[in-house]
């Protein structure tokens, strides 16, 4: 059964107030979980004002100010800063995306809320703990898997074989749609997610593969593949605008399709 | 070793801000679940009918009241509801409607769709009826 609340040591009390920029003229309000290891106490929820003027537009160049500027001990990933690497994917202002491509400025009213990914173990601050994504992802065995011999030169594909990829292969792995999904959350331990099962759709599709049959073997489960109730918030969530929901509806289909 | 840390988990519920097709999602399985109760109220009529006309009445007398007609106004509004959130299911299972317009716009659809029905339903009812 799912545990809609939080468990006890979950529950976010209290919080710091920082003192606002002196002299700045332009400011926002930042909202930013904050969990300690060392501590031993509950999560909370830090107040801290950024001086808008000296201070990039993306929700990042927010954070990195605050590290900069006012809290050194802030810890939050990041790496490329230009939603390449999925390195800094966090849930703000109530949904999850990406913090280096999310404009401060698009946060309507009140202040930038800043969480950690949704439903995850938290490892410090903004840091989620990710295991269970990237094993999961591992479980669908993603790379060619062939029984032909090996070509000399190369494993060939049709224009129109290559076409059938777009939207799959261009997943970096950020985790934003997976930890968006009611279901996900409920059965993180047995449900794919959907991160991982676009994934197993993108080699599922691609013409170069002779496991087809074995990956979709490995997906017929009440709870891998069918857990997803169509809820969507993943695709409303991707930063790189991909669509696992229907990917997820292909793979439902295929199931099908070979039973006919 | 380092002792096992006690980690917490980061808020869900409690911070993702609610979407369209999230809401409607978990109105869909309350509106499934209420149509159990409504297949019993179903069964319970269909049984009294059989029975005589005693029993019949004691069921007349329950569905006319306020009480009774708000639940088989609310087990009508379910049943279509459901219907048409279930069709809606069935498009997307069948590969179509993945668009954002377009799952928001049958989200919508199914939403209107019902309580629009569920009002035309219950006028012809009245108006054929009389309230009975």
């Amino acid at each position: 059964m799912a545990e809609f609340a939080l468990p006890k040591n979950s529950r976010i009390t209290g919080g710091k107030t920082w003192p606002k920029p002196a002299g700045a003229t332009q400011t926002r309000e930042f909202k930013v979980y904050r969990w300690n290891p060392d501590d031993g106490k509950n999560p909370s929820v830090d107040t801290y004002t950024i001086d808008t003027a000296e201070c990039g537009p993306m929700v990042l160049d927010g954070l990195i100010w605050i590290k900069n500027h006012i809290d050194p001990t802030l810890t939050f990933r990041r790496s490329c800063r230009e939603g390449v690497c999925g390195s800094c994917a966090m849930n703000i202002d109530g949904q999850n995306t990406l913090a280096c491509t999310k404009s401060m400025h698009d946060v309507k009213d009140g202040a930038v809320k800043v969480n950690p990914l949704p439903h995850q173990p938290v490892v410090k601050d903004l840091v989620p703990d990710l295991t269970n994504f990237y094993a999961q992802y591992a479980s669908i065995e993603p790379w060619l898997k062939t029984t032909t011999p090996t070509p000399q030169k190369e494993w060939k594909q049709s224009h129109e074989d290559r076409e059938k990829l777009d939207g799959l292969y261009e997943c970096i792995l950020c985790a934003c749609c997976s930890t968006s999904c009611p279901s996900y959350w409920w059965n993180s331990e047995r449900f794919l997610g959907p991160a991982a099962l676009l994934q197993a759709t993108r080699w599922v599709k691609d013409s170069r593969d002779e496991a087809t049959g074995e990956r979709l073997d490995n997906l017929e489960d009440p709870f891998r593949l069918y857990r997803c109730h169509t809820i969507m918030n993943c695709a409303k969530a991707c930063p790189k605008g991909l669509n696992p929901s229907e990917a997820i509806a292909e793979l439902k289909l295929k199931m099908v399709e070979r039973q006919i | 070793m380092t002792a096992r840390i006690e980690r917490p988990l980061s808020p869900h519920l409690q911070t993702y801000r609610w979407t369209l097709t999230m809401a409607l999602s978990i109105v869909h399985r309350a509106t499934g679940i209420a149509l159990y109760f409504g297949t019993l109220l179903l069964a319970w009529w269909l049984i009294a009918a059989a029975s005589g006309p005693t029993a019949y009445a004691h069921v007349q007398a329950f569905t006319g009241s306020i009480i009774g007609r708000l639940i088989v106004f609310g087990y009508t509004w379910s049943l279509l509801h459901h219907l048409l959130s279930g069709l809606r299911h069935f498009v997307w299972d069948l590969g179509y409607g993945f668009k954002q317009s377009e799952r928001e716009g049958l989200t919508w659809a199914a939403l209107i769709g019902g309580i629009s029905l569920t009002v035309l339903v219950w006028i012809v009812a009245y108006t054929i009826g009389g309230g009975r």
